[in-house]
């Protein structure tokens, strides 16, 4: 088909590929390495872009901060506003808050960069959560992937930690409330709270000079920098240990099916980003978020009604509401109020998400290793505590919103309060009863849960051809173990689509 | 499903191979995959050239104009872009243009790799990621020699004095941090309140007994601290209130700080929740209730703002008013407790 020229470009092109790549060898030994890494196969699933996701948005976050640094100023001096935004015209504000408004406002491109940036932020966290329910409900981070579960809760971590402190960043009268419950929560902690708290803002709320400057390097230098690291990690693992896998036709422990990184894993990749990059750029142009001049700078004295943090924080912020009015006291020392709340509570659930591999293993007595995934019916105990585990956090989230739910529905945030109070216990254990009963139930019905299920039974005869045998045999599967009848209507459906491989 | 986690149990495995498309052969050996790794990733031997417009050429060519097209959008988009930085810029335009040329660059690259790339559905190994036996005794002894060669007769070196100096030099490293906070001291035990002074409002103008109305709220600092925004003076704002005289007499709890003129009944609480620090800005007439918008902690101001509702667990400390003769408020002194949220040295009972 190719012409002439074609195929001497195409000579060419090899030439110099050889070239470089020989080039290279010489000096790093690279070819072996290259040629792996070039061939390296990656399996398709919807659900295994997630990750990508995340890291794409960390990419974004990356670039449009570089272009924030440029024109932030992590100042705590107080300065008059007269700028183009004519509300605010007059007013005392620090440099960071004007800072902050001038790059939205005076700054070309800035606010698309900035509402970019807080996008991402948001993205970022959501794609780490749900790849992290991902890697929870399909068993990923059984051996020997334990190390890699470590590194991506950890990342969470860091990532909240990350976004709270970038949010907290422009000193408006939001994020200073948020900084005002932080440094409580810290401060709460036995013996060492108001020191420790001290220490980080360099004396009482709201900080000494120093503060924003700390605020400023934690964000842009020292978060991020362990962000890439844990990250680095993190791929560098699930690069030596391979992907995962729903099992299915052709799949084993020993195999890895999809496509090869070189070329059309990187293209796709590479689209992947772009489609990110196009959903982050958009809603930073037609989406407003944060918009700090209607807030105001920050002022201890002030303080507004719908007072909520980032999403992701928003189950801290509901723990704080829905935790009573107890504090304890005795020998003339007390543990404060936020303490139980902002520093127990989270120390638990993480705890218990950085043990959950090792509870794993002796809750299903299984040491072994594995690369193909569980689908979560077929462990319904670890399923239904992940979905308790996910209406816990619901409940919290839901609660760090009382007040805007109860204006919106016209019923009292007391009521509401309680409710959730209620709710925190009794919605994980329904919900987590109902989960494994579903899975149960799904088990002995091998139906997929919003699919109908394709055809009957499946069977191969002696010269390898396949038979449908019908619907009526189909009932006499149930004490097939779920994969294969999965496998076999992933088969059937192969066969009715004329041979196309059927999408996961 | 063990049986299919487990790898060394075939059966199943023959079965569920053969129906699924794959563009080259399985392995070394024909649907013997499992078990023995190919020594690469992937089979050398496995042809994958294969892409799905390959036999249509005019459709592929199609696709070809389909997705220069895509990215020649991009292009005029990037134009765009140029142009509306050029004059003045506007968000929702760069928003629209950023999206599209992004959008149309990556739906141009999934279409490339969907229809014209091949490469689908390929089989790898996934080889070993553990290290062989040997190996791992190997490394065992190579560590053991090192220590063995440090530990044996002169393990006291390491244990009695290592040790204890890194620890020593280790805390000697970490001693700087001492001075990114200044010693706290009783800094939590006071505000900038002293006795005599004036209560003013945020621009620092002194208030008189008589500038607020019945069922009036006003936010006051002590005279010569209007600024909260600093550490001597965030922890001082208070709420002024104005609850008219027949409320004044029905008050279940009275500290007796308030002051009192006809039918005028003042009071002053500290604004500063004592649950998480944040301002109680919202005043429920109705109710006479202090709410904190933060997290719904609720003070009934007829108790002396005794918390009612929400996680506060202490009362907002109350100011002890006093009028001069020449009408202006002052506080007598102090608030007579620490202001706001808790800590571990706060101690007794509020």
């Amino acid at each position: 088909m190719s012409t002439v020229a074609e195929r001497s470009a195409a000579r060419k092109r090899a030439l110099l590929e050889e070239k470089v790549l020989d080039e290279l060898d010489d000096r790093l030994g690279s070819s072996k390495w290259l040629r792996s890494a070039l061939d390296k196969v990656f399996p398709d699933h919807w659900s295994f872009m997630v990750g990508e996701i995340a890291m794409y948005s960390f990419v974004i976050l990356i670039v449009t901060g570089v272009y924030l640094a440029l024109f932030y100023s992590p100042s705590s001096a107080v300065v008059v506003y007269h700028g183009p935004y004519r509300p605010l015209d007059g007013q005392k504000m620090t440099q960071a808050f004007e800072s902050v408004v001038n790059l939205s406002f005076s700054v070309r491109a800035g606010l698309v960069m900035r509402q970019a940036h807080h996008w991402a932020a948001n993205i970022f966290l959501a794609a780490v959560a749900f790849h992290m329910g991902r890697v929870f409900f399909t068993g990923a981070f059984r051996k020997p992937r334990e190390l890699n579960w470590t590194i991506g809760l950890t990342l969470l971590i860091v990532a909240m930690l990350e976004g709270f402190s970038g949010y907290s960043l422009p000193d408006d009268l939001l994020s200073g409330s948020g900084l005002r419950v932080v440094f409580s929560i810290i401060q709460s902690i036995p013996f060492v709270g108001v020191w420790l708290a001290f220490t980080l803002w360099g004396g009482a709320f709201p900080g000494t000079s120093v503060f924003f400057t700390r605020l400023f390097v934690i964000h842009e230098f020292l978060f991020p920098l362990i962000l890439l690291g844990l990250l680095g990690a993190h791929l560098g693992m699930l690069w030596h240990q391979k992907h995962t896998d729903f099992p299915g036709p052709g799949k084993t422990e020993h195999n890895i099916v999809g496509s090869r990184l070189w070329p059309q894993y990187a293209v796709k990749s590479a689209a992947l980003l772009t489609f990110i990059a196009a959903v982050i750029f958009g809603l930073g142009g037609f989406v407003q978020i944060n918009p700090i001049w209607v807030y105001g700078p920050y002022n201890p004295a002030r303080g507004s009604a719908g007072t909520q943090p980032d999403w992701y924080v928003g189950w801290l912020d509901g723990a704080l509401r829905l935790w009573p009015h107890w504090e304890f006291r005795s020998f003339g020392h007390e543990i404060a109020n936020p303490f139980f709340p902002g520093i127990l509570l989270p120390g638990i659930v993480f705890t218990a998400m950085y043990a959950w591999p090792a509870i794993d293993r002796r809750l299903f007595a299984d040491y072994g290793e594995h690369n193909l995934l569980d689908r979560p019916r077929d462990k319904p105990l670890r399923t239904a505590v992940g979905v308790a585990a996910l209406f816990f956090f619901a409940d919290l989230t839901v609660a760090s919103a009382t007040d805007l739910i109860g204006n919106a529905l016209n019923v009292s945030f007391e009521l509401l309060i309680e409710i959730l109070q209620y709710g925190s216990f009794v919605a994980p254990i329904v919900a987590g009863v109902v989960a494994y009963k579903v899975c149960v139930l799904l088990q002995v019905q091998n139906a997929h849960p919003i699919q109908r299920p394709v055809g009957g039974v499946m069977v191969r005869d002696a010269r390898g051809a396949f038979h449908t045998l019908g619907a009526e045999h189909a009932h006499a599967a149930p004490e097939g173990n779920g994969h294969e009848a999965a496998a076999d209507s992933e088969e059937t459906a192969l066969e009715a689509a004329g041979g196309e491989p059927a999408p996961g | 499903m063990e049986t299919l986690h487990d790898g060394t149990e075939t059966p199943h495995e023959e079965a569920f191979e053969l129906p699924r498309v794959i563009t080259g052969t399985h392995g070394p050996e024909e649907g013997a995959g499992a078990g023995t790794p190919w020594p690469d990733d992937v089979p050398p031997e496995q042809d994958d050239s294969w892409y799905p417009l390959k036999d249509d050429p005019r459709k592929a060519r199609r696709m070809e104009y389909l997705i220069a097209a895509l990215w020649m959008v991009t292009g005029g988009c990037g134009v765009g872009l140029m142009i509306c930085y050029w004059t003045g810029g506007q968000a929702q335009v760069e928003g629209a243009l950023l999206a599209s040329a992004f959008g149309c660059l990556g739906a141009g690259l999934v279409l490339w790799a969907r229809y014209l790339l091949p490469g689908q559905d390929v089989v790898g190994s996934r080889g070993e990621h553990y290290s062989e036996l040997e190996e791992r005794a190997a490394v065992v002894a190579s560590l053991s020699r090192g220590t063995d060669a440090m530990m044996s007769r002169r393990g006291f070196l390491v244990k009695k004095v290592l040790v204890p100096v890194g620890g020593i030099f280790g805390i000697a490293a970490v001693w700087p941090l001492a001075s990114l906070g200044p010693r706290y001291g009783r800094a939590l035990y006071h505000t900038a309140w002293y006795p005599g002074a004036r209560l003013v409002d945020q621009f620092g103008r002194p208030i008189k007994a008589s500038d607020v109305e019945v069922d009036g709220v006003l936010t006051v600092f002590p005279e010569g601290h209007a600024d909260p925004n600093t550490p001597q003076n965030a922890m001082s704002p208070a709420v002024l209130l104005n609850i008219g005289g027949a409320l004044m007499h029905e008050r279940k709890i009275n500290q007796g700080f308030e002051v009192k003129s006809g039918g005028n009944g003042l009071v002053c609480f500290s604004k500063i929740c004592t649950h998480a620090g944040c301002a109680v800005t919202l005043f429920n007439v109705l109710s006479m209730q202090l709410v904190c918008p933060c997290h719904q902690s609720t003070f009934d101001i007829l108790e002396d703002c005794r918390p009612v509702f929400g996680p506060a667990p202490r009362p907002l400390p109350q100011l002890h008013l006093g009028v001069r003769p020449d009408g202006y408020l002052f506080a007598v002194s102090d608030f007579v407790e620490p202001v706001g949220p808790g800590f571990w040295d706060r101690g007794g009972p509020a």
